[in-house]
């Protein structure tokens, strides 16, 4: 087997090659509580940031997505300090005032654009940051929608934006105010409120196993 | 470009040399008879050495994974002797288990229904929201276009389950979906829609409409946050990083709540409650039969271990929904899942010698015993055809390129781009070349037994989402286990509420997880066997042999 050296809060430890961090730490013996959720990219719960040697740059990752390298310094971030002020959806208004008054620090962004290049999931940070400023809802909630709150830009950002919350607000104003509403849904709730598929539906469950089966076979299958 | 090893070039070239006669010919369907001969020689639910029957408690004699009976038949992690429960840390109408989309539901609606935010808590094992809520890709049902209806849907769900399902939960699920659908735009999911609203819905297997709605391959994590945000902004509490390790129950037969364990400071908590809500998702890291899974890092069954030892009963356990595609190369994506979106989009399953040997688009189970059956040895029935990675792992090839050839450049990229950039980032371009896959351990078919209103039989005591059973029967269709979750979460919360507001709950006492150890003794279960397990042990053997406990 092909071992290399990884340091796990700057201690070394010998691993198979090819391992992802978060397999790495395993390996070595880490139970993982912290910085472990879906093992799969989604959920943001194991950012990570390295070095490399002969490197200076500082690398933020998702330990679950990255594979480990001969002399990788390692260290989990599996918790970001993040600021959350208390709203309600329903008393809000969908422009860049809202984002401003909830979210004052983001005046305070440097366009240093650091952010971007913390995020695992390549998104364009730093635009969401000027599209959130010049209060275009529409286009923060569409760059920001493969976002994973992993929390990796805020810990890095000089200006000490909540950046997930934010995209998390933005998103929801999208969704419930800037996008029209689907009418078909509406208009299917008022149907059963008002007893449309009631006796169909009492039928069906009271059919037997062959009635039943008879039933499926017969469906039309929509093309 | 690419970093598969020398020997899996070589079968590369096969695939490559046999594309051009693949592309103009489309493989047959299987007919019902060879199905059946494929479920039952190859279909891991049917090796009858796989499961056992339960020989104690309330589904004494039915027959479940050995993974799961070696949990149900197990003492209490926490002794019952070793704690004192009488007197609670904290005092609350409703204590919800599990903070994924089912319990934050559950909490959302109980709030609705009159109870005060700060009289409610969440306990979870990991953080709010990691769950397997946050991983689904594809999407979730709801029979709301014109020519679709909730009756299409009812009959879709039950062919779906071989018609094995509880009619009354079926009924439930199809009724509510709608406005669930409509509650979730009122709380700004972002669905995928038509400039004018309308949603863009898609076919999932097995559905007679074209009912999937969907937000871009992220439709879990885009619920799932928004609901989570909405928990916030109701002032419902989480505590995180808190498993339920056992139920209470009271001298009235009655659930008051449960004892927390802290994963970090090894504390336990006792939370009494009026009312209880069972959330907490499936059980994919059992890793059933050895099979990898899609599930994420915390789904161990553990509430399926809590309802039995408080006396809930369980159905259809020994159904278990394995996902064709799972990745199997690198190792780094083992089990992930590859969405069935990929052979929708006609790439084609391919053993070894480049040859196809199943028709894409199979049913889920029919397909993953297809794999089976190609990757199995001779010796054991199989045809030995499937590829063996470095790591031993082995797989079969899905032919990713193809997808850019038939349906133009780029096509792959713009409709499954979380599948692209995940292999991406191991230097595998799939629209160049065909990736490794092998079925893979994805969903609880069944569960605890509840009634419509989630209830499960024992005074205060609610389950909702992937821990319950009936509403799929024996097999679920993709799509509605989000549905699931959103529609009886809400009635369990609802329900829960109800309750908690007339309830007078007694002392907390363990006495039903005594009793159940008792049982245990008189079945002749070894006293080792410690469950829930909470967390699956994936640490090196070779550290695991040098630990000891010493501070
Ligand atoms: C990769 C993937 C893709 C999927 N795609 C789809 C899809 O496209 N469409 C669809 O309809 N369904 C899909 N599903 C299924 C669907 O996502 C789940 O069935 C559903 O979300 C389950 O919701 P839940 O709330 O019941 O469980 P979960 O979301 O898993 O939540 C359970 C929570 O309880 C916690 N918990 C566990 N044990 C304890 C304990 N002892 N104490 C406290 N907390 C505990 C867990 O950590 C977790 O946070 C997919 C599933 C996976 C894994
Ligand atoms: S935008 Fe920030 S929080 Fe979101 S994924 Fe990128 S780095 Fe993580
Ligand atoms: S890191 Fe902070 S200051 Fe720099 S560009 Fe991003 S948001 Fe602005
Ligand atoms: S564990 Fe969820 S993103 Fe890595």
């Amino acid at each position: 087997m092909n071992e290399i050296t990884v340091f796990i809060m700057g201690k070394g430890y010998r691993v198979p090659a090819g391992l992802t961090i978060m397999k790495a730490m395993e390996y070595a013996g880490y139970l993982l509580n912290r910085g472990c959720g879906c093992r799969g990219g989604y959920c943001g719960a194991c950012a990570t940031v390295y070095r490399l040697p002969g490197d200076y740059k500082l690398y933020a990752d998702l330990a679950c997505q990255t594979p480990v390298q001969d002399g990788m310094y390692i260290a989990q971030l599996p918790f970001t300090p993040a600021e959350r002020p208390a709203y309600a959806l329903e008393n809000l208004t969908p422009d860049g005032a809202t984002l401003l008054a909830l979210f004052p620090e983001l005046a305070r962004c440097v366009a240093c654009n650091t952010c971007t290049k913390a995020c695992p999931q390549k998104l364009e940070v730093m635009d969401a940051v000027q599209s959130s400023l010049r209060g275009d809802i529409r286009q923060v909630a569409e760059f920001t929608f493969d976002c994973v709150s992993c929390g990796l830009c805020t810990m890095r950002c000089p200006a000490e934006i909540s950046h997930h919350h934010v995209w998390q607000l933005s998103r929801r104003l999208n969704g419930a105010y800037l996008t029209p509403r689907a009418e078909h849904v509406k208009t299917r709730v008022e149907e059963i409120a008002a007893g449309k598929f009631k006796g169909e539906l009492d039928k069906l469950v009271t059919m037997t196993k062959d009635e039943l089966v008879a039933a499926y076979k017969a469906r039309q299958i929509e093309a | 470009m690419g970093t598969y090893p020398r020997e899996i070039q070589e079968s590369i070239e096969r695939v490559e040399a046999t594309r051009p006669a693949r592309l103009a010919n489309k493989p047959a369907r299987l007919t019902l008879q060879e199905q059946e001969t494929l479920l039952k020689g190859f279909h891991p639910d049917y090796r009858a050495e796989g499961k056992r029957k339960l020989k104690v408690g309330a589904s004494w004699g039915e027959p479940v994974p050995h993974e799961l009976a070696d949990l149900l038949e197990a003492y209490p992690l926490l002794d019952p002797g070793s704690v004192d429960v009488s007197k609670p840390d904290h005092d609350v109408d409703l204590l919800v288990i599990g903070g994924g989309g089912a319990g934050t539901v559950a909490a959302i609606w109980a709030h609705r229904s009159g109870i005060p935010a700060e009289r409610i808590v969440i306990a979870t094992k990991l953080r709010h929201g990691d769950s397997n809520s946050i991983m689904a890709q594809g999407g979730i049902q709801a029979a709301d276009k014109p020519h679709d209806s909730p009756a299409i849907h009812y009959l879709d769900v039950l062919g779906g389950g071989h018609f094995t399902n509880d009619p009354k939960l079926v009924r439930a699920m199809v009724e509510d979906a709608p406005e669930l659908i409509r509650w979730h735009e009122d709380l700004g999911v972002m669905y995928d829609k038509a400039p004018d609203g309308t949603m863009s819905t898609i076919h999932g297997g097995g559905t007679s409409r074209k009912r999937m709605h969907s937000a871009k391959d992220y439709t879990g994590l885009e619920i799932m946050r928004v609901l989570r945000d909405e928990a916030r902004t109701q002032g419902i509490a989480t505590i995180e990083f808190s498993p339920a390790v056992e139920l209470l129950t009271d001298g009235q037969g009655q659930v008051v709540g449960a004892v927390l364990w802290n994963l970090e400071t090894s504390e336990y908590t006792v939370v009494r409650a009026k009312a209880t809500v069972l959330a907490t998702g499936g059980w994919g890291r059992l890793h059933i039969q050895g099979f990898p899974t899609t599930n994420h890092y915390g789904a161990t069954a553990d509430g399926l271990v809590l309802a039995y030892r408080a006396g809930a009963k369980l159905r259809d356990l020994d159904a278990v929904q394995y996902h064709p595609t799972g990745a199997a190369y690198p190792d780094q994506l083992v089990g992930l899942l590859i969405t069935e979106k990929v052979r929708g989009m006609d790439a084609q399953p391919l053993n070894r010698m480049g040859e196809v040997f199943v028709h894409p688009l199979e049913p889920r189970d029919v397909e993953s015993a297809a794999f089976i059956r190609e990757c199995a040895l001779p010796e054991k029935g199989g045809r030995g055809l499937g590829v063996v990675t470095p790591t031993g792992m082995v797989g079969v090839w899905l032919d990713t390129p193809m997808v850019d050839m038939i349906h133009g450049p780029g096509a792959f990229e713009r409709a499954l781009s979380s599948i692209y950039r995940m292999y991406v980032r191991f230097d595998i371009n799939p629209t160049k070349e065909p990736i490794l896959v092998y079925p893979t351990l994805h969903y609880q078919n069944g569960g605890v037994v509840i009634d419509e209103h989630g209830w499960t039989g024992i005074p205060g005591l609610y389950a909702a989402g992937e821990v319950e059973g009936g509403v799929h029967g024996k097999n679920r269709l993709m799509g509605n286990s989000l549905l699931d979750y959103n529609v009886f979460g809400r009635r369990a919360g609802i329900a829960a509420a109800g309750w908690a507001k007339k309830a007078s709950p007694g002392t907390p006492t363990l006495t039903h997880a005594r009793r159940y150890a008792e049982q245990l003794k008189s079945a002749g279960v070894a006293p080792e066997r410690k469950a829930p397990i909470l967390l699956p042990e994936y640490r090196g053997e070779k550290a695991l042999s040098r630990m000891v406990d010493l501070l």
